[in-house]
């Protein structure tokens, strides 16, 4: 295997666009002129003219729409004209009303608004010229990362300043019931969406033909996040297909030359919603979205959020994507407007397209200072020296650089001086005293908070700088696995490694965006940018260790230090569960005690292990490699646990027993 | 063989001018044929031999069509198109020097001239079977080796061939050429082919663009062309069935010329008619632009009758549909001279059309106009012919139009624009155009006429105007090159196919580095209950380009591509020939391949039919 060479991808040099700030004119003139400007955009070359209002009746007429009202009422048993209704009020409930008047007003209070959140607002200039090239040529999507609210009011801010066509933005049915702002969103382009509507056939039919008819005639760039979510973590999700599939399906079925897929990088360098993540994560409810909510939001408007960067990616041609991959004669012999669920190699070519449009938006996004003093204040829990923070910054800038990051540092500044902004920038997590830097965790605990709470409030600004160390974790992930693997399998030789490599890399393909099947790409990618920096010498059947090398591979493990632990507490939490009838929800809280129970007994010293979305993560790796099986009763869905699986699984991420090898996909 | 863009204009200003121009009376006498020893008398007084054994003394050697007919750009920059035979021919063409620039950024300057004669050093000698050759020589059979002859044999019209001629370039030609003079001729040829091993390859109008003539390169047996050209005889009539009995080699344009003498035609017109022969469409599963009334050549036939290895195929009798297995006549039509030689056919006849109409709509948009002749075709009432081109190909037309005689024309056509793009609010460059063709008795074309009409108002507006399209050499003299290609394709895929191979061909064009944008256009030529045949043709500027044919195959084969992925077919009536063998896998299933492939196998278990094409 390892005899056929794979290119090994060289994020070093990769080309990135400078950056100019958006917001510098806007302190200059008057936002009202520019809310009221002249809006010419770029249009596309094949738009098929077409109103808002006209967009209803083009889908509701459209021959797939007709074919599963037919079939819905044939099934259902109801008249067609009754199940064509309910496609009009689902329409209704869905769509879109996008109005220039709103976006102007929008152009207006957005200038304010962010003026005093961000000193910045940064984008890259080439991107914006390469998209309005591409809106041109044929129908665009973007594609943006998604860690904010902030991030598609951004987006279509962005947009109307540099006079592109305005997007249609899928949005989360809970918007809409936020009063007034509901109706807003969609009056500047939104339209919503029910969370779950699994097995709704006609629900599926609007909402596709919807996209698809807006996405065929070019009526707008179409704009959704594959992760479908916030990112409570900042660290990517795994990238929903859903969406992702009807975009492509008009060019699968011919109906379109090609679509240009743009992803886009959002990063903020401090994030609005931060703490509130953090607490979100540690099971406080996530309070509902309402408009006395956003009011309430308001003093968030007081503080300093620094600033933000907004990267456009270059456009990706989805018929160079599936060049050879899709072999789009299989829809010749069926009726276009007849829906095909996607066969094996779609799917498979679905995913892949997913995971790699989710990493072009991790390469591309920019990381603060901030984010590298994060990962070593959460290293070293007691804190560290002033002027050695500093001076360990100092190096892990070099090696984050050397790895391929995207790194937003001031130019001719002192790393003293870039460091000590950054602090004052994120004052409220840490604490400074003569020369000493720690995280704030240990807050001068009031009488009255017991244990529990003081763990949790530790919790709290543990998790929220992680939510910054994640931010950078896309571009230590490859060498820490390595330099894991390394360390648990005892072994030099390459194979055994690998197997190692492999079995972690499996392990937490729920928790990092790892490419499905591109293990043996990773594994080399790793290798060589160990081997460049000088850390490892790869011969060909060994693996060895420089002597210069331990200090990186130290950090490096302890990047991934969290994880092992907190995938450990969860193993073990299920192996020592006595309930057999451990339930789907009853899961989460379950885990938290456990860990929370840990951490109070002074066994458990990470903090992260309490986060929801590791657990929720690891359950899902479990569930994956089958050591725990979900069986639903009545209905409640309980999990079954293999004990024997989830121990020896715990003991191998434990480093106590060598990689399981029936685990493990051969070499 | 099969019908070719290129001459696409001749045919159809000969259609169009109501067979107004003169036969060519140059005709160069044909070399003494042998007596034939079938007992068919000569029932047609009239049968001159319209293709001489000698076809370059008549024919470009390097080109599409006539010597003397061709387009040329005179001293001062305007197109002419030479010679008398057509309406056009003599006639001086002011736009199409602008159109020709403005399209593919060709400058008159810049000239690629052809290598003015064949050189004929670069042909190698002939690999002769002596044997074969002896034994010939005892049935009496002309044959030649001559290299001239030889490499006239060595090629059909696609791109690439012509292209290798005009630049001296010569590849394996066939040693020999034999001309049979009727089926028994025929019959000894494939029997002494078998008995000595060599490699026959059937020849019949040269017309082929599927690459179906080239001589396969790793053949070592002798390779000897048989050409049909001199069974041209009608051999009966039959006014009672409506049929004719003719000889396989006769060429298109001088079977209905001598069945119009008799008051009847076969009414297959496929745009190769002035060169391509009978069998030859048999062999293609060819296709005639009044195939609306008459039917492709596969409803016209009622008799085949092929020379095999294995002996002659044919029917027992002359009934009009027989129930017994699978027809036999779909083994023979599109079977590329990979079987046998056709020598033989009996073809439907009708009477001469009374009455003939043209007519013009034209649509704001190629959707307007694909819905209209889809309506059409819906209401089964499609008339002998009906096309639709795309705006390039209109403005090409405009391109095409003669310098206008008199100050009232113009301004009538200045009329008919402003009406057209002001008060219809169609757009010059949007606009596209469907041709019409009624034929039949007065009073039912007149009805039939306005049936159509008032379909065609609801997309469009009718327009009188006529169309031609036809640059294939010019444009290789000023660095411009290009071909067409076809297809067919369910109706509600028409759209996109279109869309879609267009701009692939831009696309693809780009990224070879064509310096200039293509000419990337399409039409509609044909529609079905079911679908439509459409046709494309693409052509650009080749300065700057080391191999500008290779940059072309690759285009076209990413064109080809592009048409399957869409929903298309290989090819709805060039055929597959070698050009497009790779596809036919895809295309059949392998299980359709190895039926065919069986057939072959025992028809010609020694690959006596040897140029290899569609398997």
């Amino acid at each position: 295997m390892f005899s056929v060479f794979i290119q090994p991808r060289h994020p070093v040099l990769k080309k990135r666009d400078d950056f100019e700030d958006v917001l510098e004119e806007r302190r200059r003139s008057s936002d009202l002129r520019y809310a009221l400007r002249c809006y010419t955009p770029t249009l596309y070359k094949g738009l098929v003219p077409c109103k808002a209002s006209m967009l209803k009746s083009i889908v509701l007429q459209s021959d797939h729409l007709q074919y599963v009202i037919k079939q819905v009422s044939s099934e259902s048993g109801d008249s067609a004209e009754c199940v064509a209704e309910e496609a009009s009020l689902i329409l209704d409930e869905m769509a879109h009303r996008l109005q220039l008047s709103t976006i102007r007003f929008f152009a207006f209070t957005l200038s304010k608004a962010f003026k005093r959140l961000f000193r910045s607002v940064c984008v890259n200039e080439e991107g914006i010229q390469r998209l309005q090239q591409a809106v041109q040529e044929h129908p665009v999507v973007l594609l943006p990362s998604h860690r904010s609210y902030m991030d598609f009011l951004m987006m279509s801010y962005l947009l109307y300043m540099c006079d592109l066509p305005l997007p249609v933005i899928a949005a989360g049915m809970d918007f809409m019931s936020m009063k007034f702002v509901g109706e807003m969103l969609r009056m500047s382009g939104a339209f919503f969406i029910r969370r779950s509507f699994g097995g709704d056939k006609l629900y599926w039919a609007v909402f596709s033909e919807y996209v698809k008819t807006m996405l065929r005639n070019g009526y707008a760039p179409v704009e959704f996040f594959l992760e479908g979510t916030r990112s409570r973590t900042c660290k990517s999700l795994t990238p929903k297909m859903g969406l992702l599939n009807i975009v492509m399906e008009p060019f699968f079925k011919g109906e379109l030359f090609d679509v240009n897929l743009v992803p886009v990088s959002i990063s903020y360098e401090r994030i609005l919603e931060e703490s509130l993540y953090a607490r979100e994560l540690l099971g406080v409810p996530k309070p509902k979205e309402s408009t006395s909510g956003l009011l309430k939001a308001r003093r968030v408007l007081s503080e300093d959020y620094g600033s933000m960067h907004v990267y456009f990616g270059h456009p990706v041609s989805l018929r160079s994507l599936a060049e050879g991959k899709i072999n789009r004669s299989q829809y010749n012999l069926l009726p276009r407007y007849i829906p095909q669920k996607p066969r094996v190699d779609t799917h498979e070519f679905l995913n892949d397209a997913a995971f790699r449009l989710v990493r072009i938006q991790e390469e591309n996004m920019v990381l603060k200072p901030w984010v590298l003093i994060a990962t070593l204040l959460l290293q070293n829990p007691d804190g560290l020296e002033l002027s050695f923070l500093t001076e360990q910054t100092d190096w892990l800038r070099h090696l984050a650089l050397a790895f391929g990051a995207f790194l937003d540092w001031p130019n001719h500044e002192a790393c003293s001086e870039v460091v000590s902004c950054s602090l004052a920038l994120h004052r409220h997590l840490l604490s400074v005293s003569a020369g000493h830097v720690q995280l704030n965790v240990t807050d001068a605990p009031q009488d009255e908070t017991t244990p529990e709470e003081a763990v949790f409030h530790r919790a709290v600004v543990v998790l929220s700088c992680a939510s910054y160390r994640n931010q950078i974790l896309h571009v230590f992930l490859r060498p820490a696995l390595l330099a894991v693997a390394m360390q648990s399998a005892n072994s030099n030789r390459k194979d055994d490694v690998y197997n190692c490599f492999n079995f972690l890399r499996n392990m937490f393909s729920n928790e990092f965006i790892l490419c499905p099947g591109d293990s043996v790409q990773d594994f080399e990618e790793a290798c060589y940018l160990l081997m460049k920096r000088g850390v490892l010498q790869v011969l060909e059947h060994e693996i060895v260790m420089s002597a210069s090398g331990h200090s990186t591979l130290a950090f490096l493990c302890s990047v991934l230090d969290p994880f092992l632990q907190g995938y450990q507490v969860v193993c073990r939490c299920l192996c020592e569960e006595t309930n057999e009838n451990l339930t789907e929800k009853e899961f989460i809280p379950a885990v938290r005690s456990f860990a929370l129970k840990l951490i109070l007994a002074g066994r458990l010293k990470c903090c992260e292990a309490l986060s929801s979305d590791l657990q929720k993560n690891a359950l899902a790796a479990l569930l994956r490699l089958k050591a725990v099986r979900k069986v639903k009763v009545g209905d409640q869905v309980t999990l079954k646990v293999n004990k024997i699986a989830v121990n020896s699984l715990e003991d191998t991420l434990g480093g106590k027993i060598p990689t399981l090898k029936p685990i493990l996909a051969r070499l | 063989m099969a019908s070719n863009s290129s001459s696409t204009a001749q045919q159809r200003l000969r259609i169009i001018a109501g067979h107004l121009q003169k036969r060519p009376e140059d005709e160069h006498p044909s070399v003494a044929a042998q007596e034939c020893k079938a007992e068919t008398s000569r029932s047609n007084p009239s049968s001159a031999t319209p293709v001489p054994k000698r076809r370059q003394e008549i024919m470009k050697w390097n080109g599409w069509g006539y010597s003397d007919s061709r387009f040329l750009f005179n001293k001062k920059g305007q197109a002419e198109f030479t010679g008398k035979r057509y309406r056009l021919s003599g006639l001086i063409l002011p736009s199409l020097k602008d159109w020709f620039e403005g399209t593919f950024g060709a400058n008159l300057q810049h000239k690629s001239p052809a290598t003015p004669t064949v050189n004929l050093s670069a042909v190698a000698p002939p690999d002769l079977n002596e044997p074969f050759v002896e034994d010939l020589k005892a049935a009496g059979v002309a044959m030649s080796h001559d290299p001239e002859d030889r490499v006239f044999r060595a090629h059909g019209h696609c791109l690439h061939e012509i292209f290798a001629l005009r630049e001296g370039r010569i590849g394996r030609v066939p040693d020999m050429v034999v001309w049979p003079s009727c089926h028994k001729d025929v019959e000894k040829i494939v029997e002494l082919a078998c008995k000595h091993n060599v490699c026959l390859i059937p020849y019949g109008g040269g017309t082929s663009v599927s690459s179906a003539l080239e001589c396969p390169r790793e053949e070592t047996r002798s390779i000897v062309s048989l050409d049909t050209s001199q069974m041209n005889r009608i051999l009966w009539i039959d006014e009672k069935n409506l049929t004719a009995h003719v000889e396989a080699g006769i060429i298109g344009q001088d079977l209905e010329r001598q069945l119009n003498e008799r008051g009847y035609c076969t009414g297959h017109e496929p745009d190769s008619m002035e060169f391509s022969s009978l069998g030859g469409w048999v062999a293609t599963r060819a296709s005639g632009m009044k195939k609306n009334i008459y039917g492709n050549i596969e409803e016209l036939v009622v008799h085949i009758k092929m020379v095999t290895p294995r002996g002659v195929i044919e029917k027992s009798c002359l009934g009009p549909r027989m129930s017994t297995g699978p027809d036999i006549h779909h083994f023979i039509l599109g079977s590329e001279g990979t079987l046998g030689v056709v020598t033989e056919v009996t073809l439907k006849i009708r009477p001469i059309p009374e009455y003939q109409k043209y007519g013009s709509v034209v649509f704001p948009n190629f959707q307007q106009g694909v819905a209209c002749l889809r309506e059409v075709a819906r209401q089964r009432c499609a008339p002998a012919s009906i096309r639709l081109m795309d705006n390039e190909q209109f403005q090409f037309g405009h391109a095409l139009k003669p310098q206008v005689s008199s100050i009232f024309t113009s301004f009538l056509d200045g009329l008919k624009k402003f009406y057209i793009t002001k008060f219809k609010g169609f757009d010059p460059h949007h606009l596209c155009v469907a041709t019409l063709l009624f034929e039949g008795d007065r009073g039912k074309v007149l009805q039939h006429e306005k049936q159509v009409y008032d379909i065609a108002a609801k997309f469009g507006i009718h327009y009188k105007k006529h169309l031609c399209v036809c640059v294939q050499d010019l444009g290789m003299d000023y660095y411009v090159i290009g071909e067409s290609f076809e297809t067919s394709v369910p109706w509600d895929r028409v759209l996109d196919l279109c869309r879609n191979v267009k701009e692939r061909i831009v696309r693809e064009c780009k990224e070879r580095g064509v310096q200039f944008p293509p000419l990337s256009t399409c039409r509609v030529t044909q529609t079905y209950d079911a679908g439509a045949c459409v046709y494309f043709y693409f052509a650009f500027n080749y300065r700057g380009l080391s191999d500008p044919v290779h940059v072309y195959e690759q285009v076209e084969h990413a064109a080809r591509e592009e048409i399957l992925a869409n929903g298309g077919s290989l090819s709805h009536h060039h055929g597959v020939g070698k050009l497009r063998k790779e596809w036919m896998k895809e295309s059949v299933s392998g299980v359709g391949l190895g039926m065919l492939k069986s057939v072959k196998e025992y028809v010609d278990p020694q690959n006596v039919f040897g140029n290899r094409n569609l398997l």
